[in-house]
């Protein structure tokens, strides 16, 4: 456990970086490992952080303009030539706009394209509903062949990237736009399908994803004050799911929180209640979105407004134990 | 590459020869679209029996040209063409839309050799055909990417916004041959969403645009030379052609569309393409 956790992690002075630094880190490391390695963008390299790729690789960096759809079948195209596209924009767009282009173009013929959603759930903040995708894990996990990983800090976005440039087949990976703390170790472990238990405890599993994986954290620990001992597992491969890491976790504890940026439908609580529906059904209590649209705000704000943070896991767990 | 007048003749047998099979297909099939393939079967021959730098033997010869169907649900003909050519037993032809078959109602990639690319939700295939004109230039390979698409087609925003990045890139191993027969399934293309002038529109995109007589096998020969001597564009050949091509109660009728012959019709449309192909390949001579 203490391998994979940044051991400054509850200090005052964790390092906050965005996820999307991670990506641009990532994809120039995959870029160097593999001439093969390409990526396009839809008008928002500096955002997104593919600008790093594009003065690292120029000759690999294409610029597709506002064009989302055209974007996800170029990247088909260019897969069948044997390249690993890496498409980017925000999630939004991609995959909110090239639905059907991913799931025709791209996953019905499992072709080696990487989708990289960035500035996805509230923490997007001011910019408002419009532009806070709370739906893209949901529209991705029903793709058959589709992989979808929700790292939780920026080291862990470069190593997604990394793994994701090796799997042959679509992958998705969800960003996010604002600063958010450092969670893990650069060097902790990762691998595609694998969830990670962060903290050990007996009486209640929390399951989270992306940056709120830091929310759980801090959960645990009000937990802990109250003599409630959780078990937080990061889960950064939404699909597919460590099953069983799960698996033995909630055998132990019993009852499951899910902790997401994301609508609670078709998303991780999604998957976590399909799996335990079928295998091992207990309680679980979703913190997520419930069914409707964010707004305009600062992200913090918007966390707590919207009920996504370390209070509401402790109220959720509360609840579920009574 | 120069075509002699004895490969013409060949070749016009073969398309009609493909034409009979599209309709035994359909007529086994029960389902699917009639029109389109019986009108594309001169091009598609042009093609892959004489343009195209593809072998059959090697299909996944990385150095090939490539041939990309965008508008998929005229995959009868793709299937009987590259039967014709060798990719797979003329037998399995009947198996189209059956349970288990590798010929799927349209185009999977993967499930059969020689299909390049998926397709039928429409307008997605000209921007794989983009992409693989890109990473092919990326290689260094001369290889070039032919990708088929229909008149209907051009109303999905997402060919635009492919034609416009073909123009940017300057795709000069892309040729797009557009199927221009004017129906679509509610209709004329004309009634149901305008679409010329097709030419100025690609022609202000930055593209090279041909017009050819799509049942004349000599005229998309040489407008594929032609697009090969465009070296700062990408280029459209825009074939006009007659739906339903050979049997003359479908021909330029948009009822044919898509929807498949029953066996009496399917009778009287093989007569008419055994005894009438004589008359078919001498029209434009």
């Amino acid at each position: 456990m203490n391998k994979i956790l940044n051991p400054q992690l509850f200090s005052k002075n964790v390092e906050l970086v965005p996820t999307r630094n991670g990506y641009g880190d990532g994809v120039v490391d995959a870029g160097r490992l593999n001439e093969n390695v390409v990526v396009l963008c839809c008008d928002l390299s500096e955002s997104t952080r593919s600008l790093a790729f594009a003065r690292a690789f120029p000759n690999r960096f294409f610029e597709m303009g506002v064009a989302e759809q055209n974007m996800a079948g170029v990247a088909a195209g260019m897969a069948t030539v044997g390249k690993i596209p890496f498409i980017t924009s925000y999630a939004v767009f991609s995959p909110g706009r090239n639905w059907d282009q991913i799931r025709v173009s791209i996953c019905y013929s499992n072709l080696n394209v990487k989708i990289v959603g960035a500035h996805a759930g509230l923490t997007v903040g001011p910019d408002g509903a419009t532009h806070q995708a709370l739906e893209d894990v949901a529209i991705m996990r029903v793709l058959p062949n589709m992989v979808v990983l929700s790292p939780c800090d920026a080291h862990e976005a470069r190593r997604a990237v990394c793994a994701a440039a090796r799997h042959v087949g679509p992958v998705y990976i969800r960003l996010y736009r604002e600063k958010s703390p450092i969670i893990t170790r650069a060097n902790a472990p990762f691998e595609i399908g694998r969830a990670y238990v962060v903290r050990e405890g007996s009486d209640v599993t929390i399951i989270a994803s992306g940056p709120l994986v830091y929310e759980a954290l801090l959960a645990a620990e009000q937990l802990r004050k109250r003599g409630i001992e959780a078990e937080v597992i990061n889960c950064p491969t939404i699909k597919p799911l460590d099953e069983k890491t799960i698996l033995k976790s909630v055998q132990k504890t019993g009852a499951v929180i899910t902790v997401e940026e994301h609508q609670i439908a078709g998303g991780l609580f999604g998957a976590i209640a399909e799996f335990l529906s079928r295998t091992n059904p207990v309680p679980i209590l979703p913190i997520g979105v419930r069914d409707t649209f964010g707004e305009s705000g600062e992200p913090a704000e918007l966390l707590t407004k919207y009920g996504l943070r370390a209070a509401d896991v402790v109220r959720a767990a509360l609840i579920l134990l009574k | 590459m120069l075509i002699g007048e004895r490969k013409i003749l060949r070749l016009e047998k073969i398309a009609n020869e493909i034409r009979e099979d599209i309709i035994a297909m359909l007529l086994a099939a029960g389902s699917g679209h009639s029109a389109g393939p019986l009108g594309m079967a001169d091009v598609f021959t042009a093609l892959y029996f004489h343009v195209a730098n593809i072998n059959p033997k090697n299909v996944r010869d990385e150095k090939r040209d490539r041939i990309f169907l965008s508008n998929g649900h005229i995959c009868p003909v793709w299937y009987a063409t590259l039967a014709h050519a060798g990719f797979f037993p003329r037998t399995e032809l009947k198996t189209l839309r059956k349970l288990n078959s590798r010929l799927q109602g349209h185009p999977h990639f993967g499930s059969l050799p020689g299909i390049e690319n998926t397709g039928g939700p429409l307008g997605q295939g000209l921007s794989q055909a983009v992409g693989a004109a890109l990473a092919l230039r990326l290689n260094k390979f001369r290889s070039r990417v032919f990708c088929l698409m229909s008149d209907g087609e051009q109303e999905e925003g997402q060919t635009f916004e492919a034609v416009m990045s073909a123009g940017k890139y300057r795709l000069n191993n892309l040729v797009a041959i557009m199927d221009r027969n004017n129906i679509q399934i509610d209709g004329p293309t004309e009634e149901i969403m305008p679409l010329e002038p097709l030419s100025d529109k690609y022609r202000a995109f930055n593209w090279h645009v041909i017009e050819v007589d799509g049942h004349n096998i000599r005229s998309i020969v040489d407008a594929c030379d032609e697009a090969r001597s465009i070296i700062e564009k990408p280029t459209l050949i825009l074939a006009h052609t007659t739906p339903g091509k050979g049997v003359d109660f479908m021909e330029n009728d948009y009822e044919w569309h898509g929807k498949p012959p029953t066996k009496e019709e399917a009778r009287r449309a093989l007569q008419q393409l055994r005894t009438l192909g004589g008359r078919i390949t001498s029209e434009h001579e």
